[in-house]
């Protein structure tokens, strides 16, 4: 019937891209707010990318493009100039200018409990010489204005202005110059957008091919299946790894797949004193065999990655040598994932003063990546092999995280997903520092000079070329040293309908105005 | 009558001071929230201070006080994941949650009820033995495998109803509703089935060894011997009796559906309060998960006198008070 009509549609209108039709899709996490600036959770970014837009844009590679600013550069050290695109309009029919973007720079520090002002609290002055030009000054030469800008949507400055969470909500609020108007949002249940005839993407080629669109939200993996399976979802996103297979058999339905982000990876515990390392005997050891590159590099060389990604991950997974993903600005090509070699681990392992291994604990979440527990289960039996004893315990993320935070964790699985090397490197390696904001993720007291220092020189290299250069080769030493075991990029998978097509995306955001009708 | 109301009332305060310093506590002991709902790029002068905004930095005892005084003029706090007022929040999400209970345990009532009596009155026929035995497989099958068999069978194979979601809503004096449109029952038919297995089981068990039971009583032989048809001596003086315990459970098991139904929201990905704990827990969002367990309490409270006062309709033997 659906496509009858589309049909119809088509031989009326010709080969116009106005396509009389709605397109459901199936979300697999719940969205808490439709406040752009309150929480930056996957979901509720998802939906404001839809509504709102950012100055800048990251395209499926999560390389940086122009958003509702055209270009953008240096002019000095601490100043980058934005020029906006021109005859940008809001839903309600208002003109986008640079007052916009400074009010929502501002309005990411006033959110209560909001959690931008990490992308804007660097600004310290704004400076407007015309409607389209844009001047952001920060305190120290800092490179990743543009970046920082991706996460910060741009509200109406008229329609927001003294807009609580519950104006978002309802959609007094929702006025953004995104490709879709909210229609409603109907909490735990659903969120209904419709067209925007106005949206500026559409003279490029970028309009929505969908009249509505239905986000609705479906988070166990089976039900979120069924409705793909029963018709009544169009597209789903991350599609469980053991069913991709049988998707991919059914005639009805097709999938589009994508390197991820999120780069899942072992940190160790190189502090003086860890808990739950001991001797086989239960002793504690006299020293802390993480602190001993030969012995990270080991249990590197005892993982056999490739028999993960193919078995556990059905093939949804890519064996990883990078804290962050190929597309990914700042990886280094050059480094390869260790080769499985347990013969070269026991030799190492033997090197280092440990012929008869250790005992320890792997810590691993089993809800929060794709078959954590299984993989974590699979790494300790593949350690056992070099003479390891693993015991594995796996919590639920709300036990794991404030647990890791607290410096628990002797060997411990993690996720995460990076727009850039020098910001993973930054979060997760870098000697932890709160003044300077690096290592607020380095559970495990890794310090490096020559990674610090290469950090703070990327951070404060405008030049987007000699940048990521630094960014590399602060991933080069922070790898070759073993600061933490990266195991491999997931594979982020859509399903969808025969007929429709998706441009699978790095970040895995599951954009409407992204799926088009083949 | 007033001394009794006014005895529960004092119970049940205690039992929610009680609920709410257990609760605070285990949260507590759990981890920083902050650390979960945290952004990645955050550093840590972000994570301080988000910290801080939500007064989780202070001691247990004294975070406890503030949210007591605060509970005590209504307000029990922000979500954190949410934003917006956590009484709110739980409050929008209840008429979901009470239709899809209230229609799975019109469901349980209905069917059951007269299976049990069918199968109390003839325990050795055929579809007597039936009902037996498959009200044993309808509460020892895990709800989970049934909502999935349910969405794959009536959905998928079928194609007859929807596989998940709440469907369109009307309003019915302010309060959205599914049943009133044709869309939304077909939303809600699998969801309560699914939801009403267990009841349904339970009830029809409860019914038929009350009939059982109450078809061996003496009234019941003097109603035979006084010429009443079958029809009357099962159906009001048997019934009466039976259905005694039936109310009983079936408003515990009321309570229950409504704050426990959570199995059959998240696998129909039903909007309703249980997802809402669930999706809670997950982030420890005390200030929902304390508010939630609060309206708990005070829903059990609730059933319990009510059921209380419809014993002592139904057998005026019993008297409220005296060991009620």
């Amino acid at each position: 019937m659906r496509f009858f009509r589309a049909l119809l549609a088509g031989a009326f209108l010709g080969c116009s891209a106005a396509n009389a039709s709605d397109l459901r899709i199936g979300l697999a996490a719940d969205v808490t707010s439709m406040d752009p600036h309150f929480l930056n959770l996957q979901p509720n970014v998802n939906i404001g990318w839809h509504v709102f837009d950012a100055l800048t844009h990251v395209d499926e590679n999560a390389r940086l493009i122009p958003g509702l600013a055209v270009s953008w550069r240096a002019v000095d050290a601490t100043t980058w100039e934005f020029k906006l695109r021109r005859g940008v309009r809001f839903h309600d029919g208002s003109e986008f200018t640079a007052e916009d973007v400074v009010f929502s720079i501002e309005r990411t520090l006033q959110v209560p409990n909001g959690q931008f002002p990490t992308f804007t609290r660097r600004i310290v002055a704004k400076e407007i010489p015309d409607p389209y030009t844009l001047r952001l000054k920060t305190a120290v030469p800092y490179a990743m204005v543009p970046y920082d800008l991706d996460s910060v949507f741009i509200v109406s400055k008229k329609a927001a202005a003294g807009a609580r969470p519950e104006d978002f909500d309802s959609g007094r609020a929702m006025i953004g110059t995104g490709p879709f108007r909210f229609v409603r949002f109907a909490r735990g249940d659903r969120v209904e957008l419709s067209r925007n005839d106005r949206y500026w993407g559409i003279s490029g080629g970028k309009g929505p091919a969908w009249d509505k669109v239905i986000f609705r939200i479906v988070p166990t993996d089976g039900a979120r299946l069924a409705g793909l399976l029963s018709g009544d979802l169009d597209l789903i996103e991350q599609v469980p790894t053991a069913d991709q297979q049988r998707i991919q058999r059914d005639a009805l339905l097709e999938t589009a797949q994508k390197v991820s982000w999120r780069t899942i990876f072992f940190h160790l515990d190189q502090r003086e004193r860890v808990p739950g390392l001991t001797d086989k005997a239960g002793k504690p050891l006299a020293r802390n065999p993480f602190r001993d590159a030969r012995v990270r590099r080991a249990l590197s060389q005892a993982i056999n990655r490739q028999a993960i990604a193919e078995r556990l991950m059905d093939g949804a997974a890519l064996p990883a040598s990078n804290l962050v993903s190929p597309p990914v600005f700042g990886y280094a090509q050059d480094l390869q994932p260790d080769a499985y070699d347990p013969e070269g681990a026991k030799r190492l392992l033997a090197e280092a003063g440990y012929p008869d291994g250790f005992a320890m604990t792997l810590s691993a979440t089993n809800n929060r990546y794709v078959n954590d527990e299984q993989i974590a289960q699979a790494v300790a039996q593949m350690l056992a092999r070099v003479g390891l004893r693993v015991r594995v315990e796996a919590f639920p993320v709300n036990v794991y995280l404030p647990k890791g935070a607290k410096g628990d964790f002797a060997f411990a699985m993690l996720g995460w997903g990076s727009f850039s090397g020098d910001l993973a490197l930054r979060s997760l390696v870098a000697t932890a520092d709160a003044k300077k904001g690096f290592g607020a993720f380095n559970w495990s007291g890794y310090s490096n000079p020559k990674v610090d220092e290469l950090l703070e020189r990327a951070f404060a290299t405008v030049d987007e070329k000699a940048r990521e250069a630094l960014a590399r080769e602060a991933m080069r030493a922070a790898m070759r040293d073993y600061a933490v075991i990266p195991v491999h990029h997931q594979v982020a998978t859509w399903a969808m309908k025969k007929g429709l097509t998706y441009a699978p995306r790095t970040d895995e955001f599951t954009f409407a105005h992204h799926v088009r009708p083949r | 009558m007033l001394s009794y109301l006014a005895e529960r009332l004092a119970q049940s305060l205690l039992a929610l001071v009680l609920m709410s310093l257990l609760v605070f506590a285990g949260v507590y002991a759990i981890g920083n929230p902050i650390d979960i709902l945290v952004n990645p790029q955050a550093d840590q002068n972000e994570i301080a201070r988000a910290t801080a905004a939500l007064g989780l930095d202070r001691p247990l005892a004294e975070q406890y006080l503030l949210f007591l005084k605060d509970a005590a003029s209504g307000d029990l706090g922000k979500s954190f994941a949410y934003n917006v007022p956590a009484l709110g929040l739980i409050l929008e999400r209840m008429p979901a949650t009470i239709e899809l209970a209230t229609a799975a345990m019109l469901m349980a009532l209905v069917l059951g009820i007269p299976l049990g009596l069918w199968a109390g009155v003839a325990p050795r026929s055929v579809p007597g033995r039936a009902i037996g035995v498959a009200s044993i497989l309808g509460f020892s099958l895990p709800t989970f495998w049934v909502g999935l068999l349910l969405i794959m069978v009536f959905s998928v194979w079928l194609g007859w109803l929807p596989s998940s979601g709440r469907g369109p809503t009307t309003s019915l004096a302010g309060i959205q509703v599914s049943f009133l449109s044709a869309e939304g029952l077909r939303h809600l038919i699998l969801p309560a089935a699914n939801l009403a297995l267990f009841n349904l089981s339970l009830i029809a068990r409860l019914a038929r060894s009350g009939t059982r039971e109450a078809m061996q009583q003496d009234y019941v032989r003097f109603a035979r011997a006084k010429g009443l048809s079958e029809r009357r001596v099962v159906g009001v003086h048997a019934l009466r009796n039976v259905l005694i315990p039936v109310a009983t459970v079936a408003g515990i098991e009321f309570g229950s559906l409504i704050a426990f139904a959570v199995v059959t929201e998240s696998i129909f990905a039903w909007p309703g309060m249980g997802k809402l704990l669930i999706d809670s827990i997950n982030v420890l969002d005390r200030p929902v998960i304390v508010g939630y367990l609060c309206i708990v309490v005070v829903l059990f409270v609730a059933i319990n006198l009510a059921v209380d006062l419809l014993a002592s309709w139904l057998d005026p033997r019993v008297r409220l008070g005296a060991g009620a």
